[in-house]
């Protein structure tokens, strides 16, 4: 079966969920072609193990982002009967796109693919699990962390295809990101605040614990609907982001459903909460009943020690 | 405007004889994406003129959401009656909505960036490809000076304000505007608005033949109960089993 895999990119580079889309294409047979949108990640992607191809999709429209113009441009050069991509924001709309325009049915966000083709996906944010099975062809994205990575040592052909499209969506001006910090969506290690912490100014002892541990800091939606210094960007939870690190610390933070749908799957919970009724205890690995004014301080302490 | 009907967030899923038990969900609500979608389209309504169209593919029972979005100011609303959606794939979903929008003649779609039920995402997308449409995802804001549409969505790098022109799919993520709430007056005017009811073959979409067969679902895996510490002493412990049990540290 052949495959076509979209490379997610990051910044200059490769995705580290590219290795993971190429692993799990792998594991129903199919040997995939993969497509690098505007070259990002070619070299890097012909390392990948088990990639039988890499095409380098160059164009003007690859310059900023237009979904409709990228799928285009990918869909003229994309062969195959499945299209894989990362259910991140822009692969969802591009495989969306794409699936449209060669009229096959998607299914978006799968944490699980068996040959057939059968497809396992959380659905309510995790409050249940479907599976589905999909006739080729078809387009599925994939959740990234929820796949094992190919290895690298792969020597793939790379080829460069010139293929742009009209853009439609003019990009007038980009607006930065406020400080350094680490996306939720991103990071390995998240901790997060909820309403318990009282003032969002004391956040500040949340970024101080996640500087010492490389982690992002998210918050509840309790935090970010009462507090206007506490932004959506750092909502976990099912209106906010769906997040899957190795390490999830809630401080303050009681447990609603919606919360729990958004890092329920995080590898390791650790949960702060001075209530130990708190719903949040339900899903963590290790619960401390404990205020945060006294748990964090001690925490900051222990991981000094590290 | 396209509305999708949810359980609300707030509502647990039970799952009984392999399926969910829509019978069970205490509350359905529209989606949260779709409010702020909604909320954005009467806003630029408001700004620039026109009309709302609240356009809905569901069930019998989400009727009621259409009636919801009339009482905060959608002028009309169109009901394309599908008792299961799941028997339906994305293909099929999107010709129904497509074909519904061009029925009303819109130019600018708004939606939200999915539905907080199957958490897809392919509606905008796709709606946009079969409307011939420029698409706009993870938006935040809509605003327009009568001629150019300007939308700020979320960008890899923080956000970005872009331009397109008409026809168009706005796709929503949660927004930045407080959403309004229904007053007496628009609740008793919502009462008497009768949505246009019509099937998929009144719109000449077919829906036989899915590609995409429901199996079953499951409960999320229960996860083993945790380890329960008292008191901020604790700390160095679990820090430690973090660092030697977990190896996540």
């Amino acid at each position: 079966m052949d495959i076509t895999v979209i490379a997610e990119s990051s910044g200059d580079g490769l995705h580290p969920v590219t290795a993971q889309l190429v692993g799990a294409a792998a594991s129903i047979g199919g040997t995939p072609t993969l497509l690098c949108a505007g070259g990002v990640g070619a070299t890097e992607a012909a390392s990948i193990a088990g990639v039988v191809k890499v095409i380098s999709v160059v164009g003007d429209c690859f310059g900023t982002f237009d979904g409709g113009a990228w799928a285009e441009a990918l869909n003229s050069v994309a062969g195959g009967d499945v299209i894989i991509a990362a259910a991140s924001p822009s692969g969802r709309e591009i495989a969306a796109t794409m699936a449209a325009m060669r009229g096959i049915p998607i299914v978006q966000d799968a944490t699980g693919l068996a040959p057939g083709i059968t497809v396992t996906r959380p659905i309510y944010s995790g409050k249940a699990i479907e599976t589905s099975t999909v006739t080729s062809p078809c387009a599925i994205t994939l959740r990234a962390n929820a796949f094992a990575a190919a290895g690298g040592g792969g020597n793939a052909d790379v080829s460069t295809v010139n293929q742009s499209a009209d853009v439609a969506v003019a990009v007038k001006e980009a607006i930065a990101k406020a400080g350094e910090r680490l996306d939720v969506a991103e990071a390995d290690i998240i901790i997060s605040g909820g309403r318990g912490m009282g003032d969002p100014a004391n956040f500040s002892h949340l970024n101080e614990v996640a500087d010492m541990i490389g982690a992002a800091v998210g918050a509840s939606r309790a935090a970010v609907d009462t507090w206007d210094e506490i932004p959506h960007s750092m909502q976990v939870g099912q209106t906010g982001k769906t997040v899957t690190p190795r390490l999830y610390i809630a401080v303050g933070i009681s447990g609603a459903i919606q919360h729990l749908a958004g890092m329920r799957t995080s590898k390791y919970i650790v949960a702060i909460n001075k209530d130990p009724d708190a719903p949040i205890f339900g899903v963590a690995d290790y619960g401390i009943v404990a205020t945060w004014e006294d748990a964090l301080p001690a925490l900051k302490v222990e991981l000094g020690k590290l | 405007m396209l509305l999708k009907q949810v359980p609300d967030t707030t509502a647990k899923i039970s799952v009984s004889g392999g399926r969910v038990d829509e019978s069970a969900v205490s509350k359905w609500s529209m989606s949260p994406y779709d409010e702020y979608a909604l909320e954005s389209a009467l806003q630029l309504k408001e700004a620039g003129g026109g009309e709302v169209v609240a356009i809905t593919c569901g069930p019998a029972r989400a009727a009621k959401m259409l009636t919801d979005a009339a009482a905060v100011g959608a002028d009309s609303l169109l009901h394309i009656l599908v008792e299961d959606l799941s028997t339906l794939d994305s293909t099929q979903v999107q010709a129904i909505l497509a074909a519904a929008v061009a029925r009303t003649d819109s130019d600018i779609v708004f939606c939200g960036k999915q539905a907080a039920d199957t958490n897809a995402g392919s509606t905008g997308p796709g709606v946009a490809h079969l409307l011939d449409a420029s698409c706009v995802t993870m938006v935040s804001e809509v605003t327009s000076d009568g001629g150019s549409i300007t939308a700020m969505r979320a960008s890899a790098g923080g956000n970005e304000r872009v331009a397109v022109s008409a026809p168009c799919v706005f796709a929503f993520d949660k927004g930045i505007t407080e959403l309004r709430r229904p007053n007496v007056r628009g609740i008793m005017m919502a009462k008497k608005k009768v949505a246009e009811t019509l099937s998929p073959a009144d719109l000449g979409v077919d829906t036989g033949g899915s590609s995409v067969s429901t199996k079953g679902h499951t409960p999320p895996l229960e996860k083993p109960p945790g380890q329960q510490f008292e008191g901020a002493e604790s700390v160095a412990e679990v820090v430690g089993k973090l660092r030697d049990e977990a190896n996540v540290i």
